[in-house]
C-alpha cells in the first residue's frame, strides 16, 4: 500500500477516537478511497490488518455502503439526485444531459476519462431541486441548461493546456 | 385566517447576512452563555427542564426527549454515550443541513448541555457521508470550542469533561435508524438490532447505555436550558411544544424551510400563503407531510372525528388545508409529522409514477436483513417500474397492496412500515389512477412532463 504520509497520520489519529478499533473502519475506508480513488482488494486487506480484523469484515462494508467503490472512476464524480423531490422538478432530465454531454452511461467512466455520472438517492437539499454533487461540491437548481454549463466548465478545466 | 409569523428559534441566524459559522461570530451573538450557566446547575435539574418542556424528537418518531433520557440505565456503571443523529436521510428533509453548515456551534452547545445533563462520557456526531463539507465545518467548530474550553476535559472549570467526535456515514439511509446507526458506528453493516433487548438506553453503543438524538432536537435543548422548561412549553401547542422546521419541496412557488410554533400553522397556510401556492396554471393534487415514508394526503379528501381540545372532546371535519402541522393532528388523520419534510405534487404528476420513484428508493435502501422488507420492497419497485415502462394491468394496484400488507409489522425495524406506507396510502387514495394507468399512459402528455421512474 502506497498511501500518502498525510493519509497515514490521519489514519493513526482517527483510530484514537474510538475505544474499539473496529469503529474506525468507515473512517479508514473514506481516507483510503480519498487517497487512492477507490478501495482495492489490497486496501481491504491493509485496513483489516490495521484494525485487527478479518478482510471479510471490511469487504462486507465496501459492498454494502453505496459511497465505496472497488474500481477507479472518472476525474470528476457527478452525482445526480434521483429521489422524488428532485425527480418531479426534472432530475432525470438533468442526469441525461450530463450523460449526453460526456457521451457516457450511468456509473461508467466516460470515454475520455473525464467523468463518472451516477444517479444517487436523496442528497437532502430538496427545496432547491434538482440537486447535483460534483465531487464534494453541492450544486442547486441544476436543470438541463445548468447541467450543460457545468459540463462545459468541467471540460474546460480538464482540457490540456 | 392569515398564516402566523414564523418563529425562528433554531433558524434564527440561518441566511442572516454577515453571520458566519466560526466561534467568534457565535459568541458575539451570545453563544455558549447558556452552557456557562448550565454547568453551574445540577445535571438532574437540566434533565427536569427538558422533561417539563415537553420536547419531542425532531428526527421522525416524535418521541418525548425527556422520557428518552429518563430511560437511560444509570446503574450499570458503564459509560453513557450520546450519539447525534445527523444522518438526515428521509427524502424531503433538509433542515439539519443548514444548522450544521451555517450554525454548527448552536449544535455543539446543545450537545454539551445534553452531555452534562446526562453525565455522558463521549459524544459522536454521525453525519451522512453526502455532507463532506458539513463534516469539515463541524470538525473545525469542535476544535474551536475545545480551544475555548467548551468541549474536552474539565469544561469551564466544572470538573466535567466530554469529547465530541465526527463520524461520517457512507450513503446508507438505514443508518438513520438508531440501532442501525449504532452498528454502523461500531464499524459494521448497519443492520438494525432487535428490541428488546437492544434498547439503546440500556444496550447501545458497545453494549453501553446510549442516547440517540436528532440534530434539531439537541439544538432545542440549548433553548430549553436557556428559558426553562415551563417557558419553552408555552411555545407551540399543548403536547406539541416548541417550534418546528418545516421543509417544503416540490410543486409550490416558494419551496424552502420555515420555522413555526408547532401546530400554529395549517397545511393550507403553509402551502398557499407561506409557499405562495401552486405553480402557475396548476392545482395541488397530493402532499406527503413528513418525509417520503409518511402516508400521502389527497387534496379534496375530508378527515372527520373527535379530538381533544383542552378538557373537551370536539368534532373536527378537515380538508388537507385545515390540518395543523403538529405531531398529534397528523397522526390523528392517519399520516405523520415525521421529519418535517413536506413534498408537494400538483396535477401534472402521475401517482403511479411518483410511487414508482418512492419504491425505487426504498428498494435501494432496504438493508436486506428481514425477508419481507428485502423482497417486498424489491417487488413493489419491479411492479411499479413494469407498469411505467412495460404493461400496466388493472389488477396491479391490488397486487401492490397485497405485497405491502405483508411487510409492515413483520420486520426488525420500522423500515418495513416506511416502505409499505407509501404503497398502501397511494393505492387507498388514488386506486382509480392505478386501475386506469394503461389508458392514461397511452394518452398524449405535455413534452415537459418529468420522468420519475
Amino acid at each position: 500500500m502506497n498511501l500518502k504520509p498525510e493519509t497515514l497520520s490521519r489514519i493513526d489519529e482517527v483510530i484514537t477516537h474510538y475505544p474499539v478499533k473496529r469503529s474506525a473502519s468507515l473512517p479508514l475506508l473514506h481516507l483510503v478511497q480519498e487517497d487512492q480513488g477507490y478501495v482495492s482488494q489490497e486496501a481491504i486487506e491493509w485496513i483489516a490488518a490495521k484494525l485487527e480484523l478479518q478482510p471479510i469484515n471490511v469487504y462486507e462494508l465496501v459492498t454494502f455502503y453505496p459511497m465505496f467503490r472497488q474500481k477507479p472512476i472518472g476525474r470528476r464524480h457527478i452525482k445526480v439526485c434521483r429521489t422524488l423531490s428532485c425527480a418531479i422538478m426534472g432530475g432525470y432530465r438533468t442526469c441525461s444531459e450530463f450523460q449526453k454531454q460526456f457521451n457516457t452511461g450511468l456509473g461508467e467512466v466516460s470515454p475520455g476519462g473525464e467523468v463518472t455520472v451516477e444517479f444517487v438517492e436523496c442528497l437532502a437539499s430538496c427545496g432547491t431541486a434538482p440537486i447535483v454533487m460534483i465531487d464534494d461540491e453541492l450544486h442547486q437548481k441544476v436543470d438541463a441548461a445548468r447541467a450543460r454549463e457545468l459540463s462545459n466548465k468541467i471540460k474546460a478545466e480538464l482540457a490540456p493546456r | 385566517m392569515p398564516a402566523p409569523e414564523q418563529h425562528r428559534l433554531i433558524f434564527r441566524h440561518i441566511d442572516e447576512p454577515g453571520y458566519t459559522n466560526d466561534i467568534a461570530c457565535y459568541q458575539k451573538n451570545g453563544g455558549y452563555e447558556v452552557l456557562r450557566k448550565a454547568v453551574l446547575r445540577k445535571p438532574e435539574e437540566l434533565m427536569d427542564e427538558v422533561k417539563k418542556s415537553g420536547l419531542r424528537g425532531r428526527g421522525g418518531a416524535g418521541f418525548p426527549c425527556g422520557v428518552k433520557w429518563s430511560l437511560v440505565d444509570r446503574k450499570s456503571g458503564k459509560p453513557i454515550y450520546l450519539v447525534v443523529n445527523a444522518d438526515e436521510s428521509e427524502p424531503g428533509t433538509f433542515k439539519d443541513r443548514y444548522i450544521m453548515h451555517q450554525d454548527p456551534h448552536q449544535l455543539i452547545e446543545g450537545i454539551m448541555i445534553s452531555c452534562f445533563a446526562n453525565k455522558v462520557a463521549c459524544a459522536y456526531i454521525y453525519i451522512r457521508g453526502e455532507f463532506p463539507e458539513g463534516a469539515k465545518i463541524l470538525e473545525k467548530a469542535i476544535a474551536e470550542a475545545k480551544a475555548a474550553n467548551f468541549v474536552g476535559g474539565n469544561i469551564l472549570g466544572s470538573g466535567y469533561g466530554c469529547e465530541i467526535y465526527v463520524h461520517r456515514g457512507a450513503g446508507a439511509y438505514i443508518c438513520g435508524e438508531e440501532t442501525g446507526l449504532i452498528e454502523s458506528l461500531e464499524g459494521k453493516r448497519p443492520y438494525p438490532r432487535i428490541k428488546p433487548p437492544y434498547f439503546p438506553a440500556v444496550l447501545g453503543l458497545y453494549q453501553c447505555p446510549t442516547i440517540v438524538n436528532n440534530v434539531e432536537t439537541l439544538c432545542h435543548v440549548k433553548h430549553i436550558a436557556d428559558f426553562g422548561g415551563e417557558a419553552y412549553a408555552k411555545i407551540g401547542t399543548p403536547g406539541n411544544t416548541g417550534t418546528r422546521i418545516l421543509c417544503v419541496s416540490g410543486h409550490v412557488q416558494r419551496p424552502g424551510y420555515y420555522e413555526f410554533e408547532v401546530g400554529k400553522c395549517t397545511m393550507g397556510q403553509l402551502l398557499n400563503e407561506v409557499c405562495g401556492g401552486p405553480l402557475p396554471g396548476r392545482t395541488f393534487k397530493a402532499v406527503i407531510p413528513g418525509g417520503s415514508s409518511a402516508k400521502v394526503l389527497k387534496f379534496g379528501e375530508r378527515y372527520k372525528g373527535k379530538r381533544k381540545v383542552g378538557a373537551d372532546m370536539v368534532d373536527y371535519d378537515w380538508g388537507v388545508e385545515d390540518i395543523p402541522m403538529d405531531f398529534d393532528s397528523l397522526a390523528m388523520i392517519g399520516s405523520m409529522g415525521g421529519s418535517g419534510g413536506v413534498i408537494v405534487m400538483d396535477d401534472s404528476v402521475s401517482m403511479v409514477e411518483a410511487l414508482g420513484n418512492i419504491n425505487a428508493f426504498y428498494s435501494h435502501e432496504s438493508c436486506g436483513q428481514c425477508t419481507p422488507c428485502r423482497e417486498g420492497s424489491l417487488w413493489m419497485k419491479k411492479i411499479t417500474a413494469r407498469m411505467v415502462h412495460g404493461t400496466a394491468r388493472p389488477e396491479d394496484g391490488a397486487l401492490l397492496k397485497s405485497v405491502a400488507d405483508q411487510i409492515a409489522g413483520r420486520t426488525i425495524c420500522a423500515f418495513g412500515e416506511a416502505c409499505a406506507w407509501p404503497t398502501q396510502s397511494f393505492i387507498a387514495k388514488f386506486g382509480d389512477e392505478f386501475k386506469g394507468y394503461a389508458q392514461a399512459k397511452a394518452a398524449p402528455r405535455p413534452a415537459e412532463t418529468p420522468e420519475l421512474v
